[in-house]
């Protein structure tokens, strides 16, 4: 089968049309080794179907970012049949230059004119024919939101498929012409494919390039050192780029034709809009603003407000199966109702089920019930919410919104080393890490990537919201003492803080390096595409339910096991879990979490906190709904036990024997530690370096550890707080120590090489 | 007069003379189209005052200073 490629640069109009040929055949991938998608489909209007493979949207082919080397790699190792560049006709200059360095490569190319009717409707015209002719490669004018032009260009596409092309360089005609011949003749003579493609790069000194055919080195230094240019001196990188915007703006911009009507210093829609979204005082609380209609949309349980307006509860519906759906008091956001409804549809399938099993053996009814579509349904209710999120966040980017984000809060962020666009991934932490962790992909550095996903689950999730509000309304009922809302709120900003010192710390330690460079387009704002978003989700949605069945499956059904059967196989009911594998597992370990003050210091009922923990690195909720099914096995009937699990929290508090700064240590613990599997999974999914994503759950467990402890000692014994810092002072001067140390070798090392060389 | 771009005022216009900086940070730029002899229209300052958004070659373009402070051009009055 043909394989075409679909090449262009960032929001010219490429994932439009790639959806608009392929359709439904599309799938997502990852490249290997990169996390950079691979989306690749089949366009069937052609004599015979075609691949097309849609790559990452890029500016140029130097190896800037992982896009353009996946993108340059593909083109030059995979050899496409033919290259589909699209151009955003409304910003003809820029969109050639990646042309120019495509047309070097010995490969049919055809020239896609996308948003060709934007162009018209400003009133400038822009003529495909003589742009044809001066490229030398067909063009057509398409427009890929309406599906305009689209057959012309695929027929037009095959055909040229079926034929060679040779590479040419629009350098030419310039100075530089005589030396890149050169060093192509050169490379042609030892049968290198591509060698004008090459030869171009080689003259750059791209850094690949160099790396790839070092023997030529030598050569073509002495071609090089003949070659002197009066303005630029010896700058090729300079020269070439310079070369090809000169020839650009000469040659292929004489098709486009300005209406001279049309006032320039008029603003457009884009510039008003602007106006009010990067406003200098307004720009920062609009942007906090639509922060919180999007979480407001996604998870409030008063939506709107409007709950107390209505004055009578006409929505939380008592008694039928769809209680509290709708809400409970206040009125549900859609997100909160889609989720209702997904736990509406898993209990009915639930209650199905072990109506099905009414005679089969109780381990039976427990590990499909509670076992495995209670797992199940745990991580299943909350795709509508993820999605939902996931969607309201790809409106932002789509529109164009989203770069303008980083642009206002870049600055705040420079200051921990990372760039404006690392805001939205850990903001969306605050509703859910995976939809979180998947957003770092629009982070261009490697390191900051890591970084961001490692401490997006700082920023507590919905799921860790009942562990906080358990544990705070437990502490209320238990000491007396305290504000519920005040002890959550608190632990909110712990979070955070432990998320700006540990991206200090490894910014200082295992992820040096400048912030990195912030070179960005802004984008004309658009309005999404429907059937562009609607693909995401679905593309997401299998994703996620994919993984819910494999990783999530597999382990919920293992901490089942581990917590129904005792040592000696025998299956155990809910309330005797204390005689388990897993409780046994926990009062092993307890003696570890003494630090953290739910180790050894508690009594005999010490260990159902190491059990919870331990339950909710599968999900969070398990946290909660752990010590419900605990508190039944302590005993004591727990009096007024609601959902929220208060009384029950209550109830092993006393238990226990817990101290409220151990509690605290506890629900840090769960906050910063190892956050659940589907977030573990999309980690996994989004580190392709699997040494990083090994370090990463063992940079949670040590993070946790360490948090934990600090707010157990300190709470417990305030002058710790001394201690705490004297280590503290200890591990910075260390830290500073060390660097110093490598920079005075690294100083040392690279002048003892340029001894060498002046040699 | 020449200037450096992150010295630029809003509403200044300025033609590119020189561009320098740090081989990966210059390589970008060029690739951005901020070549010597483009045109470039100083357009705002982000909340905090930087970055700052440029337009060029007829598209928005938002850099840190740092990065504009390697670009040297010629205003024009």
């Amino acid at each position: 089968m043909k394989k075409f490629a679909l090449v262009g640069n960032p929001n010219c109009g490429k994932t439009t049309l790639f959806n608009n040929l392929t359709g439904s055949t599309a799938h997502t991938g990852n490249w290997p080794g990169v996390t950079v998608d691979r989306r690749e489909g089949e366009y069937k209007k052609c004599p015979e179907p075609v691949t097309i493979v849609d790559l990452p949207g890029i500016y140029s082919l130097s190896p800037y970012t992982p896009e353009e080397v996946v993108s340059r790699n593909f083109i030059l190792d995979e050899k496409p049949d033919c290259i589909i560049n699209i151009i955003d006709a409304t910003n003809l200059e820029r969109n050639l230059y990646l042309s120019t360095q495509i047309l070097e490569i010995d490969v049919p190319i055809i020239i896609a004119l996308n948003m060709i009717d934007e162009v018209k409707k400003s009133g400038d015209t822009i003529d495909a024919d003589v742009l044809e002719k001066k490229i030398g490669v067909p063009v057509v004018a398409i427009s890929a939101l309406k599906g305009e032009g689209t057959t012309e260009l695929m027929d037009r596409a095959y055909e040229i498929a079926e034929q060679k092309r040779d590479g040419f360089t629009v350098l030419e005609q310039s100075k530089l012409s005589h030396l890149i011949n050169d060093v192509a003749i050169a490379l042609k003579g030892q049968n290198i494919e591509n060698p004008l493609f090459h030869a171009v790069k080689l003259v750059e000194s791209d850094e690949l390039e160099v790396a790839a055919h070092e023997p030529l080195l030598g050569m073509i230094d002495n071609f090089k050192s003949t070659f002197e240019d009066d303005i630029f001196g010896v700058d090729f990188e300079a020269l070439i780029a310079d070369g090809r915007y000169k020839y650009i703006s000469k040659n292929y911009s004489t098709a486009l034709t300005r209406n001279n009507k049309t006032d320039k210093s008029k603003l457009t829609k884009s510039d008003k809009i602007d106006r009010v979204l990067t406003h200098r005082i307004w720009g920062i609380p609009m942007f906090l603003l639509i922060l919180f209609t999007i979480f407001h949309l996604v998870f409030s349980e008063n939506f709107l407000f409007i709950g107390a307006a209505l004055g009578k509860d006409w929505v939380s519906l008592p008694g039928t199966a769809f209680e509290g759906v709708f809400g409970a008091g206040g009125i549900n956001s859609p997100g909160a109702i889609l989720q209702g409804l997904m736990e509406v549809l898993m209990n009915w399938i639930t209650e199905g089920v072990a109506g099905l099993l009414v005679n089969a053996p109780a381990w039976v009814t427990g590990l499909l019930c509670d076992g495995i579509l209670g797992g199940l349904s745990a991580v299943l209710s909350f795709i509508p919410q993820i999605l939902l999120l996931l969607m309201l966040f790809s409106i932002l980017e789509d529109t164009g919104y989203m770069a303008r984000v980083a642009f206002i809060l870049d600055r705040i962020l420079r200051r921990f080393g990372l760039s404006g666009r690392a805001f939205m991934p850990m903001i969306m932490g605050f509703g859910c890490s995976v939809p979180a962790m998947i957003n770092t992909r629009t982070l261009a550095d490697e390191n900051e990537r890591v970084t961001t996903v490692r401490v997006i689950p700082f920023f507590s999730c919905g799921a860790k919201l009942p562990i906080l509000t358990a544990i705070s309304g437990g502490i209320v009922m238990s000491f007396g003492v305290g504000n519920a809302d005040i002890i959550t709120y608190s632990m909110y900003v712990v979070g955070i803080v432990t998320a700006i010192l540990t991206v200090i710390l490894m910014k200082t330690t295992t992820m040096k390096g400048e912030a990195a460079p912030f070179i960005m387009e802004l984008p004309n704002y658009r309005l999404p595409q429907f059937k562009s978003l609607m693909l995401l989700m679905w593309d997401k949605a299998k994703h996620f339910i994919q993984k819910a069945f494999t990783i999530i499956l597999a382990s919920t059904i293992v901490i089942w096991f581990v917590s129904h059967f005792s040592f000696d196989w025998k299956f155990l009911q809910d309330a005797e879990m204390n005689n388990s594998i897993l409780a046994g597992f926990g009062k092993l370990v307890q003696p570890l979490f003494t630090p953290l003050g739910f180790g050894s210091q508690l009594n005999e009922w010490g260990w159902v906190f190491i059990v919870s923990a331990i339950t909710g690195l599968i999900a969070k909720e398990n946290v909660v709904a752990t010590f419900g099914t605990l508190a039944a096995c302590i005993g004591a009937s727990v009096v007024g036990g609601g959902a929220d699990g208060v009384a029950e929290t209550a109830l092993m508090i006393q238990a226990s024997g817990i101290t409220i700064p151990a509690l605290i240590a506890f629900i840090a613990f769960n906050m910063t530690t190892i956050p659940c599997m589907a977030a573990v999974a999309t980690a996994r999914a989004e580190m392709p370096n699997k040494k990083k994503f090994k370090w990463t759950l063992v940079f949670w467990i040590c993070t946790s550890y360490i948090v934990a402890t600090i707010i157990y000692l300190v709470g417990s014994w305030w002058w710790t707080i001394f201690i705490v810092l004297a280590v503290v002072a200890m591990v910075i001067a260390g830290i500073i120590l060390y660097n110093s140390k490598k920079k005075l070798f690294n100083f040392k090392f690279k002048k003892k090489k340029s001894k060498q060389s002046d040699k | 007069m020449q200037k450096k771009l992150s010295e630029f005022k809003i509403g200044e216009r300025g033609i590119i003379l020189k561009v320098e900086g740090e081989g990966k940070v210059r390589r970008r730029l060029f690739d951005m189209g901020v070549t010597p002899g483009a045109e470039v229209l100083m357009r705002k300052k982000a909340p905090l005052g930087d970055p700052i958004e440029i337009n060029i070659r007829s598209y928005e373009l938002t850099l840190r200073k740092v990065e504009a402070s390697c670009i040297t051009l010629e205003v024009i009055e």
